[in-house]
């Protein structure tokens, strides 16, 4: 990879973003089309233990794309700061979380596309017309009965993480006792079942767009898998995304799909006046658009004051960056939870945000089950 | 003499290889779910975690998780330790454009299911440009 970054950003973009190794001139950008997350902080790498050589590629990197018309979002979650597809409109959207988003909540319509189909599509404009572009792709598969409350942002963790794993790519349609979502509830659900299966499209009669019914849901068609998700299946699936055993906890990462401000608003109440443990690090992660609205709102000072770390542009997975000798990480993110300890060696501890900043500040962790 | 099966398919990215099956009746994560230098699955709960597809045909059920699955796949071709060939059963875009990023023979919809079919170590050609895959089991102890 050292050996095609000295061949330039054409030779990079060639290779990786369109599978040519003939190296194209990249022109500007047709389709609307943003940066999604990168692996570096363009402010804050040296925390994050990069190297000054390739934060400043990465920032030449921005400067070149950038004036080629690709927007520097640098965020898994383009839904948060002004790239809101509407319903109906085609897209090309890789990030799994974000897929599963633009398809469910906001009724726009992709496959998961990756690197080389998106660069090539930010180019043509173009991509193919099959899966999720064609409403008859788009019908439940498997009716979910809720049988317990599922309410607060760790429940619907939980719930994503569970179901990814028994229907993979298939499409769940929600009934019962799930209560109205918000953007961060269904954020982490859908990540969370990207994570664990493959599930790029979910309905939630009466909240999302298209699924005015269950009936709808499944586009008229006869149900043919049922499944219930209760207590027993929780518990399955928070057994399955905590790997750790040792309570001591290194490390807390917050912010994974990005954080949104009243996230970050929630972490800085809980911290306000506080310090965070000695043996512990507590990296908050968001879209670099609302690290500034953070900053104006004072939230970061509260953050950082009480030992934290506010970032942007990256998270932990993407980058594969965390403090130095991290052996035990805890995180409100399933997606996290699930990724951390297969790319990165490390066991993960998965909670509600109010565990982890309380494992962040006694550097222990007791969160659980409530 | 081993036992031949033929079974027949759809080409996705057309070419013949043949190599050792590694089968797993579990759906594949390619960014957070394999090592990119050596062709591991890392997957924390996969049943193959910690062995490797390097040269080998991959028979799977089908894509998973992250939209780095064919950046993944695309940087195990490059680092040379790509499966040699690929037999899948469900096919989205993740999987096909990870195929096709691999540049190696790969076929779905074949006429049995190949994760019934083929075991771990049985030869496998994958003649995908005219849509058919040969199996030759492996010998079993104690058998002939």
């Amino acid at each position: 990879m050292r050996e095609l970054a000295r061949k330039g950003f054409d030779a990079v973009y060639s290779e990786l973003n369109l599978d040519s190794p003939e190296i194209v001139e990249v022109p500007r950008v047709v389709a609307n089309t943003c940066q999604s997350i990168t692996g570096i902080d363009n402010e804050r790498w040296r925390i994050q233990g990069i190297s000054d050589d390739l934060a400043d590629q990465q920032k030449q990197a921005e400067a070149y794309f950038g004036r080629r018309g690709i927007t520097m979002l640098a965020t898994c979650t383009p839904y948060q700061v002004g790239n809101v597809p509407v319903k109906g409109e085609h897209c090309a959207w890789m990030e799994s979380s974000a897929v599963v988003y633009c398809n469910s909540v906001l009724g726009a319509r992709t496959n998961t596309e990756g690197k080389e189909s998106t660069g090539a599509a930010a180019l043509t404009g173009r991509i193919p017309y099959w899966g999720y572009h064609i409403t008859e792709n788009r019908g439940g598969t498997h009716l979910v009965e809720v049988e317990i409350e599922v309410d607060d942002i760790m429940d619907w963790g939980l719930l994503g993480y569970y179901l990814g794993e028994i229907v993979d790519d298939g499409i769940p349609v929600l009934t019962g006792r799930c209560h109205q979502p918000n953007l961060i509830k269904l954020k982490q659900f859908g990540a969370a079942a990207a994570s664990s299966g493959g599930v790029e499209m979910y309905h939630i009669p009466e909240v999302t767009p298209e699924a005015r019914s269950i009936e709808e849901a499944f586009c008229g068609n006869r149900i043919k898998h049922t499944l219930q998700y209760g207590a027993t299946e929780r518990q399955i699936a928070y057994e399955n995304l905590n790997s750790a055993t040792d309570r001591n906890v290194d490390f807390i990462m917050l912010g994974c799909p990005h954080n949104s401000i009243d996230q970050v608003w929630l972490i800085a109440s809980l911290l306000e006046g506080r310090k965070i443990s000695q043996n512990a690090q507590l990296w908050v992660h968001m879209p670099r658009a609302l690290r500034e609205v953070a900053d104006r709102n004072g939230h970061t000072g509260i953050i950082t004051d009480a030992g934290g770390v506010v970032m942007s542009d990256t998270c932990p997975a993407i980058s594969r960056h965390m403090p130095r000798g991290t052996k035990v990480v805890a995180t409100d993110s399933a997606k996290q939870a699930h990724y951390l300890p297969a790319t990165t060696g490390v066991s993960t501890w998965f909670g509600s945000v109010k565990d982890c900043v309380e494992a962040a500040l006694a550097g222990r962790w007791s969160g659980g089950l409530q | 003499m081993p036992t031949k099966i033929i079974l027949r398919g759809r080409k996705v990215v057309g070419g013949c290889a043949e190599g050792e099956a590694i089968v797993t009746q579990d759906t594949i994560s390619g960014w957070g779910g394999i090592n990119e230098k050596d062709g591991t699955v890392i997957e924390r709960r996969h049943e193959l975690r910690g062995r490797s597809f390097k040269d080998k045909v991959l028979v799977f059920p089908g894509a998973k998780g992250s939209s780095g699955w064919s950046a993944y796949f695309h940087m195990a071709r490059l680092n040379g330790v790509a499966p040699r060939a690929m037999i899948f059963n469900k096919m989205t875009t993740k999987v096909a454009l990870g195929a096709v990023v691999t540049r190696a023979p790969a076929m779905t919809d074949l006429e049995q299911d190949p994760l019934l079919v083929i075991e771990t170590g049985d030869w496998v050609k994958v003649d995908a440009d005219n849509g058919v895959v040969e199996i030759l089991k492996r010998r079993r102890e104690g058998a002939g």
